[in-house]
């Protein structure tokens, strides 16, 4: 055969053959808007969740955990409603995972509260013995570092002027602060008193979790 | 052949250097494994936010995939290059560059995954500055490998070449497409995509830089140093063609098939389905070709040491091969994903395939390039049972595993209730990771094993100048 003594018109035919089922299904897929439809009642993260969501994937919980229920009985009956793309609009990179060494976490939001997080986050063994999940103490000891805060929701297109970003940070920090903060008593045993006036990581992470799969449940009702 | 004619000229540094580099991060790469796998059954060696699981997991799928795996395809890749053309390296001092810059690489690479420096793109991991790097990296290598063949001395180009060519092109388009991201920091990034694009993108990549890098190179070296250590052509020049071109066709189609039953677009997952049940003829095609190339001379199972591990290498592959497109299929991917079966999959090759043909593939050419005899024949036979033996154990133990999980993810009562609840199915694995452990340990001694007999190797005098 010819082209087995041409090396570049190889490369270039080799190049030719890989690209045919790249860009059917995937380039194309990327300019048809029902690939990743949104929707009007899911909201983009706030910036304390968007801060969550960096630690989640900076500690790689995306390697024990899903995000994403499949229309399964058994796993609506574990988890909840099954995923929908429109859920997915603002997650940039997409977190649904390959493998579930922990449980998926597509509905979590709402389903503890975040007390339970804290408690949780800082010792998964005290309250299931025999969990294999590492402990994440240490980031209630860790000041949340909300430098490029207002950068990365502008980055990400979220819409939020630096106003807007300083107030949901504020807020957030006032709620979690206050004094008639229902998780405040297991916010205050994994804090250290110095950063107690403060947000933590783990304040940014329990935030994030609990806005799992919150949006759904307006998207479905109002169908 | 090309045996005869006189090695001067040809620049075996580099094959040398990235020989080395390989077994050094597979060293690596496998102690974290092991790290990592008993943090699966005891949490304690979680000890620091640097040692907990989510960081080292990326630490060792990289370790392995890009330290072990591209340092033995770049340490065959020269040598292959270099043969197959009867060319010396055009740029050898790129081609030393590339070797310290692709170390100083990895290096960098596992620091940063280690401080939680991680786009979460399974096999994508680094972050931008680190990609821009793998970039030039790869460039380096492509220089060297374009620069090669367009001066070769030697008119046809071999079947491995083939490969070769097709696996620096299409790691380039994946790893550059995968990777596009808008920086934060110099630490920080987010990708170009989002949702379902993102994952589909992700998947295209995750699922072709196996195809490019743990299937394509490997069977370079298959396709090249079978025939070497046996003395016997190839079966059927027309078969690797048609093998090589519907390999590489179907391949970028099938990504999809680790998305089953996600909201990526239903479509989307159905031709990857179609195409990954295609993709059980171009592998087999190899398969059978390398069978048949031992036809009438199945002897050198028992006589020749390195036989054993390319067939065994290849038998793995036509394994795999066959059992990824199944459970790619909706109903038994429904009951398999997220499991640990996969798990055992990925391992089957990566151990089975991948570490034996490499392992062979340095057998025949470190005492070549020394011209010395292998250290010790009989430590290799260790090695290859030790490896056998481990891999085994463990890939069969995650099967075991992640059928019982999968079982009980949909396990209901009678009243249709969950008959279990999430922890019951983790904790029900404890014995079988702790199985697991213990077969990983056996592997790792198996390729401590194979690193000292490369190192005495490279230690004896020349016996004799080459005929």
């Amino acid at each position: 055969m010819g082209i087995n003594s041409k090396p570049v018109v190889f490369a270039v035919l080799s190049a030719a053959v890989i690209l045919v089922g790249t860009v059917v299904t995937v380039f194309v897929p990327l300019f048809l808007p029902s690939t990743q439809p949104v929707s009007p009642y899911v909201k983009p993260y706030t910036a304390i969740e968007l801060e969550g969501r960096d630690i989640y994937m900076r500690e790689g919980c995306n390697n024990c955990h899903t995000q994403t229920v499949r229309p399964l009985r058994t796993e609506v009956l574990r988890y909840g409603e099954y995923s929908k793309p429109e859920e997915f609009a603002y997650d940039r990179p997409f977190l649904w995972g390959s493998r579930r060494t922990g449980p998926d976490l597509a509905r979590v939001g709402g389903k503890y509260p975040d007390s339970w997080h804290y408690s949780h986050m800082e010792s998964p063994q005290r309250l299931f013995p025999k969990s294999n999940m590492p402990p994440y103490g240490w980031m209630a000891k860790n000041r949340l570092d909300i430098s490029n805060s207002f950068r990365k929701t502008s980055i990400l297109n979220y819409g939020y002027s630096e106003t807007d970003v300083k107030n949901q940070i504020d807020e957030y920090r006032a709620k979690v602060t206050s004094d008639s903060y229902p998780s405040k008593e297991s916010r205050d045993k994994v804090t250290p008193p110095e950063l107690q006036k403060d947000l933590t990581e783990m304040d940014a992470m329990v935030a994030y979790l609990q806005k799992l799969g919150r949006d759904v449940k307006n998207m479905e009702a109002l169908k | 052949m090309e045996e005869s004619m006189s090695e001067a000229g040809y620049d075996y540094k580099v094959v040398r250097g990235f020989t080395y580099s390989a077994l050094f991060w597979l060293v690596i790469g496998l102690v974290v494994g092991l790290w990592i796998a008993f943090e699966m059954f005891n949490p304690a060696l979680n000890l620091t936010p640097w040692l907990s699981f989510g960081r080292l997991r990326v630490v060792h799928t990289n370790g392995l995939g890009l330290g072990f795996g591209l340092a033995g395809i770049f340490a065959t890749a020269y040598y292959m290059l270099q043969r197959l053309t009867r060319t010396p390296l055009p740029f050898p001092g790129l081609a030393k560059a590339h070797l310290y810059l692709f170390n100083a690489a990895i290096a960098l690479a596992a620091v940063s995954l280690f401080a939680g420096m991680n786009t979460t793109k399974e096999y994508a991991e680094l972050e931008w500055p680190l990609d821009i790097g793998v970039v030039i990296l790869w460039v380096m290598f492509a220089v060297n490998v374009f620069a090669i063949l367009i001066k070769r001395q030697e008119k046809q180009m071999y079947i491995s070449l083939w490969y070769i060519i097709a696996m620096t092109v299409t790691i380039a388009v994946l790893y550059i497409v995968n990777n596009l991201e808008i920086p934060v920091t110099l630490f920080k990034s987010y990708s170009v995509y989002a949702g379902a694009n993102d994952a589909n993108v992700e998947w295209w990549y995750g699922h072709n830089i196996v195809g490019f890098i743990f299937t394509v190179p490997v069977l370079a070296m298959f396709y090249y140093f079978l025939p070497k250590a046996t003395g016997l052509p190839i079966y059927s020049h027309r078969l690797s063609i048609v093998s090589f071109w519907a390999l590489i066709f179907a391949y970028l189609w099938t990504g999809a098939h680790h998305l089953m039953l996600t909201p990526l677009p239903e479509w989307i997952q159905t031709v990857a389905i179609a195409f990954s049940i295609f993709l059980i003829a171009p592998s087999w095609g190899s398969v059978v070709n390398g069978y048949y190339t031992l036809q009438g001379n199945w002897d050198q199972m028992r006589t020749n040491y390195l036989v054993k591990f390319f067939i065994v290498g290849i038998t793995f592959y036509g394994l795999q091969t066959f059992q990824g497109p199944t459970q790619g299929l909706r109903t038994l991917n429904a009951f398999f994903h997220y499991t640990d079966w996969v798990v055992g999959h990925v391992h089957m090759g990566t151990m089975g395939w991948v570490a034996m043909t490499i392992s062979a593939s340095f057998y025949y050419m470190i005492p070549k390039i020394y011209r010395t005899d292998l250290y010790s024949i009989k430590l290799a036979n260790v090695h290859f049972w030790l490896i056998l033996v481990g891999q085994l154990t463990w890939t069969v133990t995650m099967w075991i595993g992640g059928i019982q999980q999968g079982a009980m993810w949909k396990a209901t009562n009678p009243d249709g209730s969950l008959m279990y609840n999430f922890l019951d199915s983790v904790t029900s694995l404890y014995p079988y990771y702790k199985l697991r452990f213990v077969a990983g340990v056996i592997y790792f001694i198996g390729i401590l094993v194979f690193a000292w007999n490369i190192f005495m190797t490279t230690r004896q005098q020349p016996v004799e100048a080459e005929a």
